[in-house]
């Protein structure tokens, strides 16, 4: 079978004389007089006008073009980088005059931001998490066998939603809502640090931008959670419900351990997401420039790199631009490493 | 087998009367958190739809898909310039990431062996991580440094959406044509036909209605995206037809720019931030549910 996989066109002789390893190659074609131009011949003939030597420099232009093509990724992302770089290099130096916010230099400008975009993708995770393995969980293994494809299809339509529309819904649906339950939460849950501080009315807290992320990067745990669950070996699903274990203990004893490391790259493959995201938040959350506090409720939050960004860019002039293009080089950097963290954590594809 | 048969409702009775009490009850809990938690999940969409489905009707209406915004003050105006702005940018995105997809796709179902095809599987999947703003500095980054700071252009955008769809185009495309039976090529093979032709004549078009959903979930991917396009291509209120020079709205920038630029009577901006968004989400999902047609009215009986 390796034989046949390799490219045959080695393997054969120049023209239409016999081929030099009889057993291995093909039978010549009997009638080489139509060595045109594939595309003009009749679809039959010209799958059989194999041993032309056009077809050999196709061959090799095919396999040229489609690695070029691969080449062009590789280049693509070093580019990235190397324009990052060379673009926000400039504001390492720069001064208040000259950075956004009028920020003392560029480093009390990212770290902040950093601890925002990590705090509100952090929270999103959590709240999220449970809630996708949940969701994941009724699809696989409780809901009807029938309706399970649309089911899995609503969920998924979560992920379809852009996210000025999420930031929309946020900032005028959901961040009044919430508010009405921010009040007595500060109020009884208060001394928890977490809850402190006088609550904010309009809801527009980190704690509203989490709970939005949270719906935003739902779909892709759960849908992440899904696939392992349903590779779940179905004898020992049906081994453990043998020996009388409820339906749940099946889960808690067969479904889960395969699973663990399956929803761990899920939720990292999440927190990549939460933390690049950018139009929900920069709509939904009002900012305080430079603040780094855990407090959730609020009026007075910290703000997130990608947010930051977006609000600060059409805006911005000079050494400013630069200092945007170095906060995109350190998202970039962050959430590099957490999705190559979540591919190292799921065994890989079979491929 | 007849005693299994028999003996099986037996079992069954035996056990449920074995189950300790708690042990019933924490699966019933269970049960109930599942489910609670899967309509707890549902919730927001049904909020979202229902929201952008109530408050854009109030604008959807002739003036709003025949106008632009140049001269409007309040009342009025429409989006045409943001929608064809879409539309260019879009395409164009389309036509540079379907391309270098699909072969690169190819490259890696077909070609790629070693070091080189690991090294470009990893980047895709780094690829798919990147935020979009970054891409969208990472445009601005390339267009400013060759033509200048300050440079806004459609173009600069289809290019940041360019490096977040290609990834998309890949993953599916590679997933259609590893579903292309191996025995299918071997067979042309045996024929004598040449590599590039196989995977011309036999292989693409066998996986074609695959590539073609995988396309349309891309176009529905970017089409959305709201940051990138908001750095590179900017917001005006006219119509923009040149790709290649001056601000370009899009339909996600005119819903951020109508909501974040209100004038006086901000129940209309509202209100078409809203409508924009209806016929947004409208397209997206169209498309979503037109991919899922193609991909199961065209897919190829490949399983036997």
């Amino acid at each position: 079978m390796t034989i046949l996989l390799a490219d045959p066109a080695p393997t054969r002789a120049e023209s239409a004389e016999p081929p030099a390893d009889p057993p291995q190659a093909p039978a010549p074609p009997q009638a080489p007089e139509h060595p045109d131009h594939p595309d003009h011949a009749p679809a039959g003939r010209s799958l059989l006008a194999g041993t032309a030597s056009w077809d050999r420099v196709a061959d090799k232009a095919a396999k040229a073009t489609s690695t070029a093509a691969g080449a062009i990724i590789l280049v693509a992302l070093a580019a990235v980088g190397v324009f990052l770089l060379a673009q926000g290099w400039p504001a390492l130096r720069a001064g208040p005059d000259e950075l956004p916010a009028k920020a003392e230099s560029f480093w009390t400008l990212a770290g902040p931001l950093a601890f925002g975009s990590l705090w509100a993708a952090t929270l999103a995770l959590l709240i999220a998490t449970p809630i996708a393995v949940g969701a994941a969980l009724f699809i696989t293994l409780y809901a009807p066998r029938k309706i399970r494809g649309l089911l899995a299809a609503a969920i998924d339509l979560l992920a379809a939603i852009p996210s000025v529309v999420y930031g929309l819904w946020g900032l005028m649906v959901f961040a009044p809502l919430v508010a009405k339950f921010y009040k007595p939460l500060s109020e009884h849950l208060g001394w928890i640090p977490l809850f402190a501080g006088k609550p904010s009315a309009t809801g527009r807290t980190i704690l509203t931008a989490a709970l939005v992320l949270a719906v935003m990067i739902l779909p892709i745990i759960a849908s992440v959670s899904r696939e392992v669950f349903r590779q779940t070996p179905p004898l020992e699903i049906e081994a453990s419900l043998a020996l009388g274990a409820t339906r749940w203990e099946m889960i808690r004893m067969a479904v889960f351990p395969h699973a663990r490391s399956g929803i761990v790259s899920g939720a990292m493959l999440g927190l990549g997401r939460a933390l690049g995201e950018t139009m929900a938040i920069a709509m939904v959350l009002s900012p305080t420039p430079f603040l780094m506090t855990f407090r959730l409720l609020e009026s007075q939050n910290p703000n997130t790199v990608a947010a930051f960004v977006a609000q600060n860019f059409p805006e911005a002039h000079g050494t400013g631009v630069n200092a945007l293009i170095g906060l995109g080089l350190i998202l970039f950097v962050i959430t590099f490493a957490v999705n190559w963290a979540a591919r190292r954590v799921v065994a890989p594809k079979p491929t | 087998m007849a005693t299994i048969a028999l003996g099986l409702p037996a079992t069954i009775s035996l056990t449920r009367d074995h189950v300790r009490r708690g042990r019933r009850v924490k699966n019933q809990v269970a049960t109930i958190g599942v489910v609670s938690v899967f309509t707890l999940a549902l919730l927001p969409l049904v909020s979202v739809l229902w929201t952008v489905l109530t408050r854009g009707l109030a604008r959807f209406d002739g003036e709003f898909f025949t106008n632009s915004m140049r001269g409007v003050l309040g009342e009025g105006g429409g989006a045409i310039h943001a929608i064809t702005g879409t539309a260019l940018i879009t395409g164009a995105t389309v036509i540079m990431s379907v391309p270098i997809g699909l072969l690169t796709a190819i490259y890696l179902v077909e070609y790629g062996k070693g070091p080189f095809a690991r090294a470009v599987t990893f980047l895709v999947d780094v690829m798919t991580g990147i935020p979009s703003i970054v891409a969208g500095l990472f445009a601005y980054a390339v267009f400013s440094m060759i033509l200048g700071p300050g440079v806004r252009s459609g173009v600069a955008g289809a290019i940041a959406l360019t490096l977040l769809m290609t990834p998309v185009v890949i993953r599916s495309c590679e997933e259609m044509l590893r579903l292309v039976p191996q025995d299918l090529r071997e067979a042309s093979y045996a024929l004598g036909v040449s590599k590039h032709r196989t995977i011309r004549k036999i292989v693409l078009p066998t996986a074609m209605s695959g590539i073609v959903s995988g396309v349309m979930i891309g176009i529905a991917r970017v089409v959305g995206e709201t940051a990138p396009l908001l750095l590179v291509a900017g917001f005006t209120d006219s119509m923009n037809t040149n790709l290649f020079s001056d601000r370009m709205s899009t339909l996600p920038v005119f819903i951020y720019s109508q909501w974040a630029n209100k004038g006086v009577n901000a129940a209309a901006y509202d209100n078409r931030a809203w409508t924009a968004a209806l016929v947004l989400i409208a397209f997206v999902l169209s498309l979503n549910l037109l991919s899922r047609l193609v991909a199961r009215v065209f897919s190829p009986k490949v399983s036997r």
